[in-house]
C-alpha cells in the first residue's frame, strides 16, 4: 500500500513538473504546479513528515502558488514572445539537456553512500517525541545560527523591496485625521436662506 | 554554550544590530537627509570591526557545532572585507549624493552584505555557507538596481538576480548531493569521507555543482556572463564595491570550502579549478581588448584577476592559499584606487565612463594621471610595483604544485592583458587633443584615495608591508 501510494505521488510530481514547463497557458502551467507541492506533501507524509507536510501545502499552495497566479494574471507578459525567444535556443538546450541527463543516470547507477555517512548524519527523531516538537528543538537550538541569519535575510528582501519600489507622491491627498476631528459646523458648513421660488 | 558561541561571533552580531538600530534611527527621524552621516558612520564602524578582528582575535575557534569557524584565514579576509567596503561607502558619498540616489538604506544595505560576507569566510557548514552567501547576494541585488528610474541600472539588478538564483540553484543541487553521499553538510564531516583517488561519483557531482556554483560568484569563466552588463548598468560606486569586498569574500569562500570540505580529495578538484584559472585569464584578456566603456573594461580585468587567484587556489597547497591572499589583498587594493579615479571623472558635471575622454590627460591633471598610471602597470603586473608581486607569489604556488603549464599560461595572458592596461597609458600620455576630454572632479576622499593606493602600489615593494607574513599565517590555520 505505501508502496503503491509512493510511485502515485512520486509520478504525478514529476508529471506536475513536467507539464509545468510544457504547458502553453501560463495559468495551466500554475495548477500543474500546485499538483506538484500537493503530491511533493503527499510524500512527506509518507516520510512521517507530517509537520513539513502541511507547511508546503499551506505556504505553498495557499501562498505562493496564489501570488503566481495573481501575477500571471495581472501582468501583462506577452509569453508567446518568451517561447519564440526559447525557441531559438532549443536545440542547443536540448543537446546539453541530454548529455546531463545522461551523466547523471549514470551516477544514479553507481550512486553509493559513504561508510560514515550513517554515523555522522543526524540522529532520527526519538519515539516519544513527535515530530513539529523535534523540528522545533533542532531549529532554536542547534540551528539557532541559521534561523537568525535566515531572518537577516529576509529583512534585506523587505528593505530590498521598499527601497525599489516606494515612492513618495506629491500630488496624493492623504487622510489627515486630526483634520478631520477639528472640523465644526462653523467652518465646514455656510448657511443660505434660500426665498422659496427663487435659485441661488 | 551558548554564551561562548554568541562571543565568538561578537563582530558579527555587532555589525548587523549596528545595521538595525541605524536603520530604524533613519526612518523615525530625517530618513534620507541622514544619509550622509550614516554613510560616514557605518564606514567608521566597519574600520573598527576590522581593526578589533585584526589584533585581537587569536587561535582558532568554533561556535555553533563547528559551523562557524574563526581561524587566521577568516581574521585575514575579514580585515580586507571591512576595509575595503569602508573605503568604498566614503568615495561614494558624494557621488551618489549630488546623483541624488543617496538613499539612508544604502549604507545598511552595504554593512547587512558584509555581516553576510563575514558569515561567508566564517562558514563551516554547508548550510551556514548559502546563508551567508544569500545575504550578501540580495543586498547586492538591491544596490544594483539602486538607481531605480535608469533603465540600464534595473536591468543590472534584475539580470543580476536572475543569473544569481540560477547559481544558487546549482550551488544548493551541489550541496544536496554532497550531503547525500557524506550524510553530514558539516565540512569537518564531509572531510572524513572525501578521501582521495576514489571519491564516489556521487560526492564528485557534488563537488562539481558546489564549484560552479561559486564560480559564478567569483565571476570566472565560464559563468562569467554577467559580470561586464552588471558593473555597466550599476551605478559607479556600486560597481566598485563588487570589484572589490564580495570578491574577496568569495574567493575565501571557494577556498574555505575546497580545503575544509574536500582538503582530502586535492587531485580531484584541482585540475577542475585549473580550468577554471586558464579560461578566465585568456577571456578577461582577451575580450577586454575591443572595450571602450572603462566599466566594462573593468569587469573583464576583474574576471582575469580572478583566474590569476583561482590559480593559487589550483595549486592546492598552503602555498597557494597564501598567494590567493596575497593576490586578492593586492587586487582590492588596485581597485579601490582605479574607481577612485573613475568616479572622478566627468564632463560638464555628468560622470563619463569613455576611455576615450582620457587623451592628454597628463597636460590636465599630472598627479592624477601618473597615480592612474602607476596602478594600470600594477594592474597590468609590471615589475616593480606590488601588482607584480600578486602575480609572481600564484605562478610560484602553481609552479611547485607541478602546474607549470598554468603558469607559462598565466605568463601569456598577463602579457594579452597589458594591451588594454597600457592603451590607457597611451592615451593619458601620448593621445591627441580632442574635444571631448574628461574634465577631473577634485574631491578630497577621491583624490586621497587613489594617491594612498597609488603610493601602497609604489612603496610597498620593500616588504609588501608584511602582508606576506600574515597571508602566511592565516594559510597554515586553513591547510594543514
Amino acid at each position: 500500500m505505501t508502496v503503491f501510494a509512493f510511485y502515485l505521488f512520486a509520478l504525478s510530481t514529476i508529471a506536475g513538473g513536467l507539464f509545468t514547463v510544457i504547458s502553453r497557458n501560463p495559468v495551466h502551467s500554475v495548477l500543474w504546479l500546485i499538483l506538484a507541492f500537493l503530491s511533493s506533501a503527499g510524500l512527506f507524509v509518507l516520510l512521517g513528515a507530517e509537520f513539513v507536510a502541511m507547511l508546503l501545502i499551506i505556504v505553498y499552495v495557499g501562498a505562493v502558488a496564489v501570488l503566481f497566479l495573481f501575477v500571471v494574471m495581472m501582468l501583462d507578459v506577452d509569453f508567446a514572445e518568451l517561447k519564440a525567444e526559447m525557441a531559438k535556443y532549443m536545440p542547443l538546450a536540448l543537446l546539453i539537456g541530454v548529455v546531463i541527463l545522461m551523466q547523471f543516470s549514470f551516477a544514479v547507477g553507481a550512486w553509493d553512500a559513504s561508510e560514515q555517512a550513517e554515523s555522522l548524519r543526524m540522529a532520527v527523531t526519538p519515539e516519544d517525541r513527535h515530530n513539529t516538537e523535534a523540528l522545533g528543538l533542532l531549529l532554536y537550538d542547534q540551528y539557532f545560527l541559521l534561523f537568525q541569519l535566515a531572518g537577516l535575510i529576509l529583512l534585506v528582501a523587505m528593505i530590498g523591496a521598499i527601497v525599489l519600489t516606494l515612492r513618495h507622491r506629491q500630488d496624493v491627498k492623504r487622510q489627515d485625521v486630526l483634520a478631520q476631528m477639528y472640523r465644526d459646523p462653523a467652518t465646514a458648513m455656510e448657511l443660505k436662506d434660500v426665498k422659496p421660488g427663487q435659485g441661488l | 554554550m551558548i554564551s561562548a558561541d554568541l562571543n565568538i561571533i561578537l563582530p558579527e552580531i555587532l555589525l548587523s544590530v549596528f545595521a538595525m538600530v541605524a536603520l530604524l534611527g533613519a526612518v523615525y527621524t530625517e530618513k534620507d537627509k541622514l544619509a550622509p552621516t550614516l554613510v560616514w558612520i557605518t564606514a567608521a564602524v566597519m574600520a573598527a570591526m576590522a581593526l578589533w578582528i585584526g589584533t585581537s582575535g587569536s587561535g582558532t575557534n568554533e561556535a555553533f557545532g563547528g559551523m562557524f569557524i574563526d581561524d587566521g584565514f577568516a581574521r585575514f579576509a575579514k580585515v580586507t572585507i571591512l576595509i575595503s567596503a569602508a573605503a568604498v561607502l566614503v568615495m561614494s558619498q558624494e557621488y551618489m549624493q549630488r546623483r541624488g540616489i543617496l538613499r539612508f538604506e544604502y549604507p545598511m544595505l552595504i554593512a547587512l552584505a558584509a555581516v553576510g560576507m563575514m558569515m561567508m569566510v566564517s562558514a563551516g557548514d554547508l548550510m551556514a555557507l548559502y546563508m551567508g552567501l544569500e545575504l550578501q547576494s540580495l543586498s547586492l541585488y538591491v544596490v544594483a538596481s539602486l538607481r531605480r528610474d535608469s533603465v540600464k541600472s534595473t536591468e543590472a539588478g534584475l539580470k543580476y538576480f536572475v543569473l544569481g538564483a540560477l547559481s544558487s540553484g546549482l550551488l544548493l543541487y551541489g550541496a544536496s548531493l554532497t550531503y547525500g553521499y557524506a550524510g553530514t553538510t558539516l565540512f569537518s564531516g564531509i572531510v572524513q569521507t572525501a578521501t582521495e583517488g576514489h571519491l564516489s561519483l556521487g560526492m564528485l557531482f557534488g563537488l562539481v555543482f558546489l564549484a560552479s556554483g561559486l564560480a559564478f560568484k567569483v565571476s570566472a569563466v565560464p559563468f562569467h556572463m554577467w559580470t561586464p552588463d552588471v558593473y555597466e548598468g550599476a551605478p559607479t560606486p556600486i560597481t566598485a564595491f563588487f570589484a572589490t569586498a564580495p570578491k574577496m569574500a568569495a574567493m575565501a569562500l571557494f577556498a574555505r570550502l575546497m580545503h575544509d570540505a574536500f582538503g582530502q580529495a586535492v587531485g580531484d578538484w584541482s585540475q577542475v579549478i585549473a580550468l577554471l584559472s586558464l579560461l578566465s585569464m585568456f577571456l578577461g584578456a582577451v575580450a577586454a581588448i575591443g572595450q571602450t566603456n572603462i566599466k566594462r573594461l573593468m569587469a573583464y580585468s576583474s574576471i582575469a584577476h580572478m583566474g590569476y587567484a583561482l590559480m593559487g587556489l589550483a595549486a592546492g597547497s598552503a602555498l597557494g592559499v597564501q598567494a590567493l591572499l596575497i593576490y586578492m589583498a593586492i587586487y582590492v587594493t588596485m581597485n579601490v584606487g582605479t574607481f577612485a579615479f573613475i568616479l572622478s571623472m566627468e564632463r560638464d558635471g555628468a560622470p563619463v565612463t569613455d576611455i576615450s575622454g582620457l587623451h592628454m590627460l597628463s597636460k590636465r591633471e599630472p598627479a592624477k594621471a601618473l597615480a592612474m598610471l602607476v596602478l594600470l602597470f600594477s594592474l597590468a603586473g609590471v615589475p616593480p610595483l606590488v601588482g607584480f608581486f600578486g602575480k609572481l607569489y600564484v605562478l610560484r604556488a602553481a609552479y611547485e604544485a607541478g602546474l607549470a603549464w598554468l603558469a607559462v599560461a598565466g605568463v601569456v595572458a598577463s602579457v594579452i592583458g597589458a594591451f588594454y592596461y597600457l592603451r590607457i597609458v597611451f592615451y593619458m600620455y601620448f593621445g591627441e587633443e580632442r574635444d571631448d576630454a574628461v574634465e577631473m572632479r577634485s574631491s578630497p576622499v577621491l583624490y586621497g584615495l587613489l594617491m594612498a593606493s597609488a603610493i601602497i602600489m609604489v612603496a610597498g615593494v620593500v616588504n609588501l608591508f608584511g602582508i606576506e607574513g600574515a597571508a602566511a599565517a592565516a594559510a597554515a590555520t586553513l591547510v594543514n
